[in-house]
């Protein structure tokens, strides 16, 4: 067998791991599409209160569901890719894993599969229950920009995914919780549900050195001014290299202290 | 005690290994080779640096000092290289508990290029006597049903180089006596080299032709069994054992 052929099986070694996980488990199927769900059952209520009461929320149909959704796309890719390797720590698997000849590059790229998959199910599955709730429809309102705006931040995600995982692989699973909390850090300066020009200066300059600012404030030029600003999505693409490249190297570096230090046999608590 | 093939040469050769984590050494400048074809066991008590060891020849470990060479290649530099041709199963390291055994032997099917996966898996099965449960999630198995899936994993690609780190920990007499035949059986039909780290004094006199014994991270005697209880003096490697652990060796040095 080719070598090619060998690191895509082992790439789908990672991803059946993962794949026999989620599927046997009708809980953890429910976990993915419940907390999407309610977020847009709130919002699409508030949107319909906020319509009567705003004319900018009554003429940019779905701002905050789009924006709802959108951010749920990079929570669910950060978390998926987080879980990913939590699973591993939980059930003490990674000296098996780091045992066989999987390659960490490999493990990573199935684990991205994996939490590609999970934003679809959750995500997806809650853009779908918005159409007879809300009459809304995603796609709908942003058009094909929408795939931009989801894949730029699915990408963000597993930036943030790696470096959460590298730090929980190295600090414990004391820091587990970063897995759940940390991408809150970057909420209130990405501009999800407000324009980055409300934020102090020097927060809008932090702001624009993510991705998500750049791609909350192409939707809100959709939804409310009806036009696609390339240059936005440029700047967002920019800056989701250099944090890919950041999450990349972040990763390594702190796999590389993990193995130094012996812990990838001593994974858990 | 069961011969392998007639040695080609060490499987393994470790020259003046050392693992250090800041002030403690818990390897410290060990030097020893695994006859190609041969059983070999590390012997030491709590801490003594066994599982260090074997997690360095893994290339889980990167050591602070000192030189591995499996099959005549650099280990963890060749790592790519050398893992298709090794395998491993630990007490302290699990499968993913919520699998079946079947998925959780697909898994490393897929990891290690096995071909014809599931021939495969009937082929353990029927060896290791698990196909009454391979469907079952491996956490509701019992601590000998485990241990033969790990040994399952440990066997999937047949590995020419085998590192058991106490195989028969937590199990009866009887399921521990089976598993050490299918080592055996293993071991002979194959001409793996296997490294077997273990406290079971008996088991280790069935199963090794060669002993490695470790102290404070340090190699304090190696040879045959029988090499091993003539210069001690001893009748039985647990004797030889304890001399050294309690530090009442009569010849503490090394072959």
């Amino acid at each position: 067998m080719n070598p090619a052929r060998l690191a895509l099986r082992r790439i789908r070694g990672v991803f059946r791991r993962h794949w026999y996980l989620l599927t046997a488990s009708w809980p953890r199927m429910l976990d993915l599409v419940y907390w999407p769900t309610v977020q847009v059952i709130l919002w699409g209520f508030i949107t319909r209160f906020l319509a009567e009461e705003s004319s900018l929320v009554a003429n940019a149909a779905g701002i905050f569901l789009s924006a709802v959704l959108l951010w749920d796309v990079l929570f669910r890719s950060q978390l998926g890719v987080s879980l990913g390797f939590l699973e591993e720590m939980y059930s003490r698997h990674f000296g098996h894993l780091y045992t066989s000849p999987l390659r960490p590059y490999e493990h990573v790229l199935a684990v991205f599969l994996i939490a590609t998959i999970r934003v679809a199910l959750g995500v997806g599955g809650a853009s779908l229950l918005a159409i007879p709730i809300h009459g809304f429809w995603i796609g709908g309102v942003l058009g094909w920009s929408t795939v931009l705006f989801m894949a730029v931040l699915m990408a963000f995600g597993w930036s943030i995914g790696l470096m959460i995982a590298g730090l929980v692989m190295r600090l414990g699973m004391g820091a587990e919780s970063l897995a759940w909390a940390a991408i809150f850090l970057i909420q209130p300066v990405s501009g999800v549900f407000y324009p980055i020009e409300t934020l102090p200066g020097w927060v809008q300059a932090i702001a624009w050195c993510l991705p998500t600012a750049p791609v909350f404030e192409g939707m809100r030029a959709v939804l409310i001014e009806h036009r696609f600003d390339l240059g936005l999505l440029l700047h967002a693409l920019a800056m989701l290299c250099l944090w890919l490249a950041l999450g990349a190297s972040v990763y390594t570096a702190l796999f590389r202290s993990v193995r130094r230090r012996g812990q990838l046999l001593q994974t858990g608590e | 005690m069961v011969r392998g093939p007639v040695n080609q040469g060490p499987a393994v050769r470790v020259e003046g290994l050392v693992k250090r984590y800041g002030e403690v050494v818990a390897v410290d400048g060990l030097s020893f080779a695994i006859p190609a074809g041969r059983t070999t066991a590390l012997l030491g008590a709590n801490g003594a640096g066994k599982t260090t060891t074997i997690a360095m020849l893994l290339g889980l470990l990167a050591p602070s000092a000192g030189t591995i060479e499996i099959f005549g290649l650099p280990m963890p530099k060749a790592r790519n290289r050398l893992l298709p041709r090794m395998n491993f199963s630990s007490p302290y390291v699990d499968l993913p508990l919520r699998l079946t055994v079947r998925q959780n032997l697909l898994v490393y099917a897929d990891l290690y290029g096995v071909p014809a996966p599931h021939e495969r898996i009937a082929e353990l099965a029927a060896w290791l006597d698990l196909a009454a449960f391979l469907d079952r999630p491996t956490g509701r198995l019992s601590a000998g049903q485990k241990t033969r899936v790990v040994l399952a994993k440990a066997l999937i690609n047949r590995p020419e180089l085998l590192l058991l780190d106490e195989p028969t920990a937590s199990l009866d007499p009887d399921t521990a006596d089976r598993l050490r035949t299918m080592l055996q059986n293993y071991q002979a039909e194959r001409g793996a080299a296997v490294l077997l780290a273990s406290h079971n004094m008996q088991e280790v006199e069935r199963l090794a032709q060669h002993v490695v014994m470790l102290k404070a991270g340090r190699l304090v005697a190696e040879g045959s069994p029988a090499e091993l209880l003539e210069r001690f003096g001893r009748v039985d490697l647990e004797e030889v054992f304890l001399d050294i652990a309690r530090g009442r060796a009569r010849d503490p040095a090394p072959a």
